[in-house]
């Protein structure tokens, strides 16, 4: 029996890659992971929060930035965020805290009642808004990093085991939440 | 001296391309498992925010793309458009988007659903903040926002 041919092969494999070259893209996607309240219930009263706890981003049209009632820039929003968060010195116009029971953080842990509430008017541009979502993000991320250290020895994102994630998610919450929009429109 | 000379003319030997075959469909094998299939031609620009904190979507079939930015073609003008799926909508549609998503994948994964939003950084929030309403009212929670991961330098 004679042997078959092989030498186009390396053809049909040729045509096979260029296929998939055009066909695909090498970029990762990724993004801001959130999570969007539920739809509002109209006979449902908005929850009461003490003032002390609310800790008010808001950006205009003219990506301008307002802190807790005053101007602030994109690179200070992450340590005011963490410093609000954590209120290490018991400030009393920063977040109060409560107690949980988190075992695997050695009982009783003092988790902050602190909510970040951001506005953003329908002018602001999507770049500045996801710049400061972002740095929200990393406020959280850092303290949940300074936790996990203090407790575990590594870094929050390095962490496998369930139970202890859990425990620090617990601990800090992404407490962030989204206002109605508010139909300002300036130009 | 002469005797270390040979005197029939050597020929190079032809190059055998036996393994040419295998090395093409290494590579072939590599592309297929490193990269995505494009799912939709994209209408709108696309000039992604940088964000540090922006984490790798996971589940490639449980996203859903819904593209905002100014049109492509300069015909169209400047005003920001949302794309869903080859074709341009208005946020009304939307709605039956996410229906038409979540029907195309099993019932255990539709709570998993993730709907990335591709926008155009210099797309003003209004028509973001209008989509993000509409997938609040069709209980579509699950949300990211699209970003290039930037290093930091702490």
């Amino acid at each position: 029996m004679p042997e078959i041919n092989a030498t186009s092969t390396a053809d049909i494999a040729f045509i096979m890659l260029i296929f998939f070259l055009i066909t695909s893209t090498m970029d990762v996607d990724s993004g801001i992971m959130r999570r969007l309240p539920p739809p509002l219930d109209p006979t449902e009263q908005p929850e009461d929060i003490n003032k002390r706890n609310l800790f008010e981003v808001r950006i205009n049209a003219q990506d301008l930035l307002w802190v807790k009632g005053q101007y602030m820039t994109v690179a200070e929003l992450k340590d005011a965020t963490k410093v609000f968060i954590s209120n290490k010195s018991d400030d009393p116009n920063m977040s109060d805290k409560k107690e949980v029971n988190i075992p695997m953080l050695g009982g009783i842990y003092m988790a902050s009642r602190g909510i970040i509430s951001l506005k953003n008017d329908r002018g602001t541009s999507y770049n500045m808004y996801v710049q400061v979502q972002n740095e929200l993000a990393r406020a959280i991320t850092e303290l949940r990093n300074e936790l996990s250290k203090e407790h575990f020895g590594v870094n929050f994102s390095d962490l496998i085991d369930q139970e202890k994630i859990e425990a620090i998610q617990k601990a800090i919450p992404v407490a962030i939440s989204e206002a109605e929009p508010e139909n300002v429109e300036r130009n | 001296m002469s005797k270390f000379i040979s005197k029939e003319k050597k020929e190079v030997p032809a190059l055998s391309t036996s393994s040419l075959p295998d090395i093409v469909f290494m590579i072939l094998f590599f592309f297929m498992v490193t990269v995505t299939m494009r799912e939709s031609t994209v209408l709108v620009k696309q000039g992604m925010p940088t964000a540090s904190e922006a984490q790798k979507l996971e589940k490639k079939s449980l996203v859903s793309f819904i593209y905002i930015g100014s049109p492509l073609d300069a015909k169209l003008g400047t005003e920001a458009r949302i794309q869903l799926n080859d074709q341009f909508a208005t946020v009304a549609s939307i709605p039956e988007f996410i229906a038409s998503e979540r029907e195309a994948r099993d019932e255990v994964d539709r709570k998993q659903l993730t709907t990335s939003l591709k926008v155009d950084q210099n797309v003003k929030m209004g028509i973001v903040v209008d989509v993000k309403q509409e997938l609040r009212q069709c209980n579509a929670l699950k949300i990211s926002y699209s970003s290039i991961k930037k290093k930091e330098g702490n």
